[in-house]
């Protein structure tokens, strides 16, 4: 072979049966490779959502008002909602004067309740309360209510609260 | 130094000497038609890779068959080109098999001492023919469960055994969730082992016998 422009035909299916093997290895390959790994190169879809409360003339002053919203999760086929809720309390007529807390306990994830006799938030599994700012009056929760900080009253007197889906 | 290594795997191994009696053995002259074993079996590897690969994303549950193959479609990458090389290799297999088969026939490559070889084979076409069977019910869409339900209902017509045919093959009297996921085990794991167990005897008996020489005139 050496030297000689000649390839023997032996050699000529040798190399073609290499070359052909070759191009449909690479061409299932690659697919292949980037098939098994396209979950970890999806940019992270979190949406930055506003999510309306209600109407801020409609919640009445220092009272806990309620509400709550469902967040759906779509992992491939499957969908999981999740349900969230909160408080609004609002202590004066200003639009910024007011307290969102999460309704979910920090001890275990229980939807706390307002019990307006004992003027306290009262967990129903473990009978753990929080005062109208979240924090912890007595229970085993470790840390107060979580709150929404980010929240804005919008042109037409509404109400949204700032989610980040993951 | 590939040279070294290659070396010290052969003395240990005998490369050389598989090497020779797989792919370098002596035919008698033929042509394309004779290339129709390996194409089926260049077939089945492509359809045991991309068949692996949708196992990742498919689920063989009624309530997430159809959406798992919808994802595979629209929210995997390649998931439409892995599915589609499974559903025409499918289609394809089956015809190569049947076209091998049929020139086994025509050149007269079945008679001594290459019978078992053909027995063989007939179970290999079999199996073919199941798998295609258990593989169109997997996308549970409306032409896969009316598919099955009319093949399960002609073995079902069996006389005396087909009522037991019937509700073995949907495990139960009617079409549902256990049928689901039986032609699914059936599917990548029952009809593959054979398959891969016929194909290892076809092939040694193919080694053993070496190809047929066409029969010409005075045959």
């Amino acid at each position: 072979m050496a030297g000689s422009h000649n390839i023997n035909r032996r050699d000529f299916v040798k190399l073609t049966t290499a070359a052909v093997g070759t191009i449909i290895g690479v061409s299932i390959g690659i697919p292949a490779v980037g098939y098994l790994i396209s979950p970890a190169l999806v940019t992270s879809n979190s949406k930055d959502l506003w999510l309306p409360v209600g109407v801020l003339a409609d919640i009445p002053l220092g009272k806990p008002f309620p509400f709550s919203f469902t967040i759906t999760q779509v992992n491939g086929w499957e969908r999981t909602a999740n349900s969230y809720g909160g408080f609004v309390i609002r202590k004066s007529d200003a639009d910024d004067d007011l307290t969102i807390l999460s309704s979910r306990c920090t001890h275990l994830g229980c939807q706390v309740n307002w019990k307006e006799e004992s003027n306290a938030f009262v967990c129903p599994c473990h009978d753990a309360s929080f005062d109208r700012e979240g924090n912890v009056i007595s229970g085993p929760p470790p840390r107060p209510l979580d709150i929404y900080t980010d929240f804005k009253v919008d042109d037409e007197g509404k109400l949204l609260i700032h989610i980040q889906e993951s | 130094m590939w040279k070294k290594i290659y070396e010290w795997l052969d003395e240990r191994l005998g490369l050389k000497s598989i090497y020779d009696s797989t792919l370098d053995r002596p035919e008698p002259r033929g042509n394309w038609w004779n290339t129709l074993g390996s194409a089926s079996l260049f077939l089945f590897i492509l359809q045991g890779v991309t068949g692996i690969f949708l196992s990742v994303n498919y689920t063989p549950s009624p309530d997430h068959a159809y959406d798992s193959i919808q994802y595979i479609m629209t929210g995997v990458s390649f998931g439409w080109l892995i599915r589609g090389i499974h559903h025409w290799g499918a289609s394809l297999m089956v015809l190569v098999v049947f076209i091998h088969m049929l020139r086994v026939f025509i050149t007269a490559s079945y008679k001594y001492p290459r019978e078992l070889t053909w027995l063989v084979g007939v179970g290999l076409l079999l199996v073919t023919v199941f798998m295609g069977f258990t593989g169109y019910l997997l996308p549970w869409n409306q032409k896969a469960f009316w598919a099955t339900t009319v093949g399960t209902q002609i073995a079902g017509s069996v006389p005396l055994a087909g009522d037991f045919i019937l509700k073995v093959l949907r495990g139960g009297s009617s079409l549902s969730a256990l049928t689901l996921q039986r032609f699914f085990a059936a599917h990548i794991w029952i009809l593959p082992a054979i398959l891969v167990a016929l194909i290892g005897v076809h092939l040694y008996l193919i080694i053993k016998h070496g190809e047929s020489q066409f029969p010409d005139k005075e045959d």
